[in-house]
């Protein structure tokens, strides 16, 4: 699993690279953690998923992990940025698109938050 | 080597039980499984489920310590893919109630989501567990194409 980070006004961009499960999810949550930790700023979490052929049950527990961190501690929001087909299955499945926004471009998840609209 | 009645082919291996060795596991079984007539999105399925088993071992089975797990895949005569996926581990108290989601017996970040994606994406899973005894679970599914055709 690659991953990168960077920042864009009050959003972190982080993309992935690689299947996120069991192995890939530990070291998935340390990153994103840290790179919280490196800005009080930052508000929103952008996952850019275009990357990831694979997730599952113990990538989306990471995924609701940081959800709730952003949520509760920034009072944020989770947009995921290009799942694949079957990683976007799989989100549905778990339920967590309830929680998040699910969009295709950076484009359209930045203007979401511009907007400030609210996924429920 | 003789397969037995009613099996087409088969495939077994064993690990420690490591996180490392989830992706083997479900890539070695989704490249089985693609002898049969099984979609992309089907073999995606199967990977997710028996991730999903694999990752139910390696997390539940042994505790802290590493034991061995077992995956077994058969191809039937009838053209179904059957898996096993076999620990000596701790075993499950209560089959039921692991199943529903949201239970997890540890607190990690899983959800115990683990079965919904399961009982989801295959035809059929069982699982066969008493405190001590170890655990088998039983993953079925055939490709739905074959079904149709009948």
């Amino acid at each position: 699993m690659h991953m990168e980070a960077r920042r864009v006004g009050e959003s972190l961009i982080v993309r992935l690279k690689g299947e996120l499960d069991l192995n890939t999810a530990e070291a998935f949550k340390a990153f994103v953690r840290e790179e919280l930790a490196a800005s009080r700023r930052v508000r929103h979490l952008i996952l850019d998923l275009r990357a990831v052929p694979f997730i599952d049950s113990s990538g989306v527990g990471a995924i609701l992990g940081r959800y709730r961190e952003i949520k509760e501690e920034r009072a944020g929001r989770l947009i995921a940025w290009g799942p694949r087909q079957p990683v976007r299955r799989v989100l549905a499945l778990s339920g967590l698109v309830r929680v998040m926004d699910v969009v295709d471009t950076q484009q359209e998840a930045l203007a979401l938050l511009k907007e400030g609209n609210r996924n429920p | 080597m003789t397969l037995p009645d009613g099996i087409a082919n088969r495939v077994a291996m064993e690990f420690p039980s490591k996180a490392e060795n989830v992706a083997f596991a479900r890539t070695a079984v989704a490249v089985f499984a693609s002898q049969l007539d099984f979609t992309l999105e089907e073999l995606d399925e199967i990977k997710v489920a028996v991730s999903e088993a694999v990752s139910n071992a390696v997390i539940h089975a042994y505790g802290d310590a590493v034991g061995t797990v077992r995956v077994e895949a058969v191809i039937t005569a009838e053209g179904e893919l059957v898996v096993w996926v076999r620990d000596d581990g701790r075993g499950i108290e209560d089959v039921g109630t692991a199943r529903q989601a949201q239970w997890t017996s540890r607190p990690e970040e899983r959800m115990g989501l683990g079965f919904t994606f399961m009982e989801e994406y295959m035809d059929g899973v069982e699982v066969d567990s008493a405190p001590g005894a170890g655990t088998r679970v039983t993953l079925r599914k055939a490709p739905a194409r074959a079904r149709v055709a009948g």
